[in-house]
């Protein structure tokens, strides 16, 4: 005989998903390699800061999210640059050449010092020795335009298994972290005071401890003195 | 859900296609192998063992699954490069839909459309992207479009237009 149970019954089963609930809240260190929604602060605004700028240049370090391209790009209107810095991590740990990520990460990109609007950081440094941690932000700082936005997130707890994070921007205040494999796990977590050295010359203007245990922080690079 | 086997198949049936050829669907075919009218009467497609050098032109929608290296300039029209397709090329067309691969920039005017499997090595520039999970995309990504300053605004009510987007790319 068939099941008479409807959708809506199944759904009762599954209980709520919405986003700001503590039901849909999960766990992390449950959730790895699958995915779930989390609510963001730091997000709407890093847009924020960036809607003023005109066809601003947005740099993203996390891999290819085509959602996200298409939200930042229908946002903002800017030009978005995908660079795969996890992929750069997982390449040197096959290579045996995790000590030349700092030398590489001084060379890494292309873009010209001080033309980049926005910067997506992700959590990648989470997962970086602290020489080659050091050589991105340095490198970063560099990128950034005066007046440009940097956003970071760090954990603040251990994160069992190898896993990077997709970051999928689902609305402005809402990020769905998607996990996969990954070739090294998080170094440690990085105090606000490790975090700060890193980004010298840059201001912090937001921090937020989410409920998922990440911290969100939202950097500013100061404009020249007249 | 998208199926790969009807993206590439023409919109027409084909019963009613035998007269339709086009005229001149492509410029700058080799003698090798002239490229074949499939079934549709506004699709062209170009083969799987057709190996095109220099620049592709044309105002028709066409589906590649051959090899093309040079210039596809189809402003007015859609651009398929089917799984099979391998393009080396500077890439302008009204939208462009990978399911094989890119190497080069592209430029659409209404939508560049990476499916899963794709790939794009090289810049895109279009007012409307969509980069499917599991699809390969390297470069950087213009989506300025025009009046795009007096849109920008508080991103709550444009955040709806992104979210189907981003239930795709989560299929």
């Amino acid at each position: 005989m068939a099941d008479a149970r409807s959708l809506t019954d199944l759904f009762g089963i599954l209980g709520p998903r919405r986003v700001g609930e503590k039901a849909a809240v999960v766990d992390p260190s449950v959730a790895s390699a699958t995915e779930a929604s989390y609510p963001t602060k730091a997000l709407q605004k890093f847009l924020a800061g960036l809607q003023g700028a005109d066809n601003p240049l947005l740099l993203d370090l996390g891999p290819v999210v085509g959602s996200n391209v298409t939200f930042f790009g229908e946002q903002l209107g800017c030009r978005i640059r995908v660079e795969d810095v996890a992929d750069d991590l997982d390449r040197h740990v096959r290579e045996g050449k995790l000590e030349q990520l700092p030398e590489f990460f001084a060379k890494r990109f292309t873009q010209e010092p001080g033309s980049v609007d926005g910067i997506l950081c992700w959590d990648i440094l989470d997962y970086l020795d602290r020489p080659a941690a050091q050589a991105l932000a340095t490198a970063l700082c560099r990128l950034l335009k005066p007046d440009g936005c940097l956003l970071g997130l760090f954990s603040t707890a251990e994160t069992p298994g190898q896993i990077y994070t997709k970051y999928v921007v689902v609305d402005e205040s809402t990020l769905r972290y998607r996990t996969y494999p990954a070739l090294r796990q998080r170094q440690r977590s990085l105090l606000n005071g490790d975090i700060i050295k890193l980004f010298k010359d840059l201001r912090v203007t937001d921090s937020f401890l989410m409920k998922s245990k990440l911290r969100e922080m939202l950097f500013r690079k100061p404009a020249p003195r007249a | 859900m998208w199926k790969r086997d009807e993206s590439v198949k023409p919109a027409t049936p084909p019963a009613q296609t035998p007269a339709a050829m086009p005229s001149a669907p492509v410029a700058a075919a080799p003698a090798a192998s002239e490229p074949r009218t499939q079934l549709g009467r506004d699709n062209v497609n170009i083969g799987k063992s057709v190996i095109i050098k220099g620049e592709l032109s044309g105002s028709e929608d066409l589906t590649i699954e051959g090899h093309v290296e040079g210039r596809i300039d189809l402003k007015d029209n859609v651009l398929t490069i089917g799984p099979n397709g391998k393009i080396k090329a500077e890439v302008f067309a009204k939208a462009v839909v990978v399911l094989g691969e890119v190497t080069g920039n592209v430029t659409a005017s209404e939508k560049v459309d990476i499916r899963d499997n794709g790939s794009v090595d090289g810049d895109i520039a279009s007012p409307r992207v969509a980069i499917a999970e599991g699809a390969h995309f390297r470069g950087a990504v213009d989506m300025q479009r025009a009046g795009a300053k007096a849109q920008a605004k508080p991103a709550t009510p444009a955040v709806g237009q992104a979210q189907p987007q981003a239930q795709k790319v989560g299929a």
